[in-house]
């Protein structure tokens, strides 16, 4: 078959990318042929601003060299200059006689920078700053001269300033509105912006209106101003705004109105003739940014290759400033208007505005200064039109906040003002939660909803409440604002355990009466807390008050809703053989057990014993070698592991039999809250170790060990606490994590919020950087194991607390 | 299994144990033909007889942490008064409670509950 010709006019960013998605999809349909009035091949023009600021060179920003064309086949005449065409015969003409014939033709000539009109602007040393060799003439200029001024305070302006001024130059700024980027910025975002700049050592004057250039020698020498005022310059840059280039469209007879008029499959009024990039307009819209063209391009490609399936439907835009070291971002809407609301967050003082516009629940606006880092997020809702009703009031802190606590790092809650509305349903703002915080002494989020009603209608800014309230409280350990142990105390959980350790305290009724309890006898919050606390500090010294513990505890399994209870035994490291498995099965059947079920950390769980059976059961078990899981405890739960380097042919790490060294080290061990642990046997992490309390990653070089994780209703991924290279240095980093965290975290908080309360970098220096303070952790914790690492069950089957399992009596009927 | 089988009377004063099989604010289960009833002593040695019975769900009282004169349900923690078997504001609801009666180190427990119950 005969291919079709195919002409482009315009070798620039959105022409290129065209046929870039047109060879994708249609390789073989057309003989290409491409006139480009620069002298280079295909570049990416964005980049040329880094180049200005001497970050970049030229050859770094190519996009497609010559050989690209001729590798595909292409013919590309550079810098020819296209001036007519003649659409009756289908062909285009240079100026310097080259011509082509086309069955379609794409152009793609972009735009031209707007020159005021003013007098002098014909002068030397004044230029725009659209390509190649607008940079080669400034970055020659900043060598021999020193007053440069740009006029525009736009996006491109303030790029190229920033780079003269890094190759340099003194540059003033000319700007006729008040504000700079008045474009993509609200007036607030603007000022912080200028302040910036102006700390970079840039000038600006603003609302100044230039009237002449005025020469000496031909070359330009100063800027002077409607006002009568004047600024020097051996150099001006123009960077007033752009006009889409349609003279040569316009000579041909093709419809334009600021820009060549464009269909949804970008074909102007001449169907044969397509027009795409910065010289078209769209339904009324020219961009001038490529994310739109790249859009249009792949429209454009789809109608060309004849597949007819893709319209453009237009664009939001987003924009980022390109000058190194301050983060602007900014997309859609973003003034604002008739309908819309703002969420605003600024602190001038460190730098950060966000200013986020929704409509009709959705986001059709955003304006970031100071960290942009969320600018795709921001824009990916926008563009997608989701609506972010139930987002809204965590929306300003970004993606990473969403739906999690976080990773230990910096709460943001501590960049809002007090003004900032954090409940909507109720309308309470930071400065309510925060007076109540402090005047009323509350220590939780149920405080809070129950005296300001922040939270307690849809629940969506309960993560910000929380935040708040950590903010508001501080992190600090005997910060007299933290919370008290329960209404038995004024004293907090840490000073209780001070008090425990310092005078050597060993029992309830000791620490009750020591720290003139309220209460004689403790509440439920209290007694388990203290028994906890006793015993991790004491292991040898406290008895475990058994009457202080939660039944789960007392009877060594979980009870279920029917007041019955469920038996787990230990699988070490989730392995099971043969003979245990029939155990098992053997008591199901003689315990007459209902149901039985593989639980999520790789045990066998026996659903529905009756409590008086249980000493019974387990002396079964325990006959055939089965202890306790522990599954009912705030104890060491499971090491749930992969197959591992045995089996897997991924495997880099013997995981299975990491997790039974780490399991035979840790079980029977009290914990402030459950701990459970995984190993995995290389990166793919099948046994999920990053969401566990202490997670054991095989790598090629040995372990990484993560911690700090949880599934659960607040699932957080685990932190990387550092790499390890053998079993021995895993088994200690696991104590000693494990000891610091028993020691130190409140009774009931699990290691994710302890690692958040504390920092990992805390953790980090405790476990990691400081050997001796680890290896000394780690034999606190093989002694306390001396005496916690025995089989509750064992024990009870010979008669232990025989009292909790049988009744007092049975009167008969 | 050391527990007496006994044919009684709903009037009758029962028998069932001497303080001391039950452990200071803890508790233990009489099996009856209405039910299972919980004899609980706290801290200070006094003895309360309550349905083992959660106003709530139904969860055994019997196994919940005791403090002072109130047990806490070890299911979802609701808060039971020992004397009178109401639960402690703001829930709402009570479990039946029995006249039990002390003689020396001997627990004696009544069938019949004691009025001021409602429905139980
Ligand atoms: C310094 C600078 C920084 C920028 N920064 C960003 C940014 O951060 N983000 C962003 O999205 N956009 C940015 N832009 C804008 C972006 O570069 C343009 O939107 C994009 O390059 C336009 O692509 P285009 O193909 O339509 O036009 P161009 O890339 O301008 O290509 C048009 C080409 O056609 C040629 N041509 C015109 N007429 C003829 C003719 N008659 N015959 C032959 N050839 C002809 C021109 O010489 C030119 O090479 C920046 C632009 C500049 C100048
Ligand atoms: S984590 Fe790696 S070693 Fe373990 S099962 Fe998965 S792929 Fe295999
Ligand atoms: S059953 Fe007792 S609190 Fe729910």
């Amino acid at each position: 078959m005969k291919r079709m010709k195919l002409v482009m006019v315009g070798n620039g960013m959105a022409g290129v990318r065209t046929l870039e998605e047109l060879l994708k999809i249609a390789p073989d349909l057309y003989e290409i042929t491409v006139f480009g009035a620069e002298p280079y091949a295909n570049y990416n023009r964005i980049l040329l601003s880094p180049v200005l600021a001497g970050e970049q060179t030229i050859k770094d920003i190519m996009l497609n060299d010559v050989d690209w064309y001729a590798q595909n086949g292409i013919t590309l005449h550079l810098n020819k200059k296209i001036t007519r065409i003649d659409r009756k015969n289908r062909t285009v003409h240079a100026e310097d006689g080259t011509s082509a014939a086309y069955d379609r033709l794409i152009l793609a000539t972009g735009s031209n920078p707007f020159m005021l009109p003013v007098p002098g602007n014909d002068l030397q040393g004044v230029i725009s700053f659209r390509d190649i060799h607008d940079v080669d003439a400034m970055i020659e200029a900043s060598a021999k001269f020193k007053h440069a001024v740009v006029i525009g305070g736009g996006l491109l302006g303030l790029e190229a300033a920033n780079g003269l001024k890094l190759r340099g130059m003194d540059v003033t700024v000319v700007h006729l509105p008040q504000s700079l980027m008045e474009r993509q910025l609200d007036p607030t975002g603007s000022q912080m912006l200028q302040k910036s700049l102006e700390d970079k050592g840039l000038k600006f004057l603003m609302g100044k209106q230039t009237e002449q250039l005025i020469g000496k020698e031909g070359r330009v020498a100063a800027v002077r101003f409607k006002d009568g005022s004047e600024v020097p310059a051996d150099l001006v840059v123009m960077a007033v705004g752009i006009r889409p280039n349609t003279t040569l469209a316009e000579s041909a007879g093709i419809h334009c109105n600021r820009g060549i008029v464009v269909n949804d499959t970008m074909q102007t009024y001449d169907p044969r003739v397509y027009a795409i990039g910065e010289c078209v307009s769209h339904r009324g819209i020219a961009y001038g940014l490529v994310a739109p063209l790249f859009e249009m391009a792949k429209v454009c490609a789809n109608h060309l290759a004849e597949y007819g399936i893709g319209r453009y439907t237009g664009s939001v835009t987003s924009t980022k400033l390109k000058v190194t070291g301050i983060e602007l971002f900014s997309a859609g809407d973003y003034l604002g208007g008739e309908g819309t609301d703002n969420l605003l967050l600024s602190d001038p003082k460190s730098g950060l505005y966000k200013k986020l516009v929704l409509k009709d629940n959705k986001l059709v606006g955003a304006v970031l200064y100071g960290e942009s880092a969320d600018g795709n997020w921001y824009f990916k809702l926008m563009r997608e039109g989701t609506d972010v009703s139930a987002l809204r009031n965590r929306l300003l802190f970004g993606e990473t906040h969403l739906g999690d606590a976080g990773h230990g790092g910096q709460s943001k809650a501590a960049a809002m003002q007090d003004s900032d509305q954090v409940c909507d349903c109720n309308g309470v703002c930071k400065g309510a939660i925060v007076k109540a915080i402090v005047t009323k002494g509350l220590f939780t989020l149920d405080d809070v909803k129950a005296h300001t009603k922040a939270a307690a209608s849809c629940g969506s800014c309960t993560g910000l409440v929380e935040q708040i309230l950590s903010h508001t409280l501080g992190g600090e350990y005997s910060a007299p604002e933290a919370k008290p142990l329960c209404k038995c105390t004024d004293y907090t959980h840490d000073q209780v355990r001070a008090a425990i350790r310092e005078q050597k305290l060993t029992s309830i009724p000791q620490v009750m009466s020591q720290l003139e309890w309220k209460r004689a006898d403790g509440c439920p919050s209290c007694r388990p807390a203290l028994n906890y606390y006793l015993i991790s500090t004491w292991p040898r010294e406290a008895k475990d008050d058994y009457q202080s513990r939660f039944i789960n505890e007392r009877a060594h399994g979980n009870i279920q809703k029917d007041g019955t209870y469920s038996v787990i035994p230990r699988l070490w490291g989730g392995s099971v053989t043969v003979d245990q498995l029939r155990t098992i099965a053997d008591a199901a059947e003689k315990f007459k057990v209902p149901e039985v079920k593989l639980t999520g950390g790789q045990r066998i769980d026996m659903l529905g014993v009756k409590k008086e059976d249980l000493p019974e059961m387990w002396g079964f078990l325990a006959e055939r070698g089965l202890v306790s899981g522990h599954a009912y405890g705030k104890a060491l739960r499971t090491v749930k592991t992969c197959v591992g380097s045995d089996w897997c042919r991924f495997g880099v790490q013997d995981s299975t039999q990491m997790g039974i060294d780490l399991e035979e080290m840790t079980w029977g061990s009290w914990t402030p809250h459950k701990f459970k642990m995984a190993v995995s046997g290389c990166p793919r992490n099948c046994a999920e170790a990053t969401i566990k309390d202490f997670g054991v990653v095989g790598i090629d070089s040995g372990w990484e060990l993560h911690v700090g994780g949880n599934g659960g209703v607040k699932v957080r991924a685990t932190d990387l606490l550092c790499r390890v290279a053998t079993r021995e240095e895993v088994l200690e980093y696991a104590a000693a994590f494990m000891q610091i965290y028993r020691e130190e975290a409140r009774y009931l908080e699990r290691t994710a919020p302890w690692v958040e309360r504390v920092g990992l970098a805390y953790i980090k220096a405790r476990v990691v950087d400081d050997a001796e303070g680890r290896a000394a952790a780690y034999q606190r914790f093989l002694e306390s194991q001396e005496i916690y690492k025995f089989d509750p069950w064992a024990e009870r089957a010979k008669g232990v607390d025989k009292h909790e399992f049988t009744p007092l009596k049975v009167v008969a009927g | 299994m050391t527990a007496v089988v006994e044919i009684v009377t709903q009037e009758q004063w029962i028998e069932v144990g001497s303080v001391s099989d039950i452990p200071k604010d803890g508790a233990r289960v009489v099996k009856t033909p209405l039910g299972d009833i919980a004899v609980f002593r706290n801290m200070q040695d006094e003895i309360f007889a309550l349905r083992d019975q959660c106003p709530h769900k139904g969860g055994p009282l019997s196994q919940g942490i005791i403090y002072g004169k109130t047990v806490a349900c070890p299911l979802h923690n609701w808060n039971i008064a020992l004397d009178t078997g109401m639960a402690v504001a703001p829930d709402e609801g009570c479990a039946a409670s029995f006249p039990v009666r002390v003689e020396g180190e001997t627990v004696f427990l009544s069938l019949t509950p004691n009025e001021g119950c409602p429905g139980k």
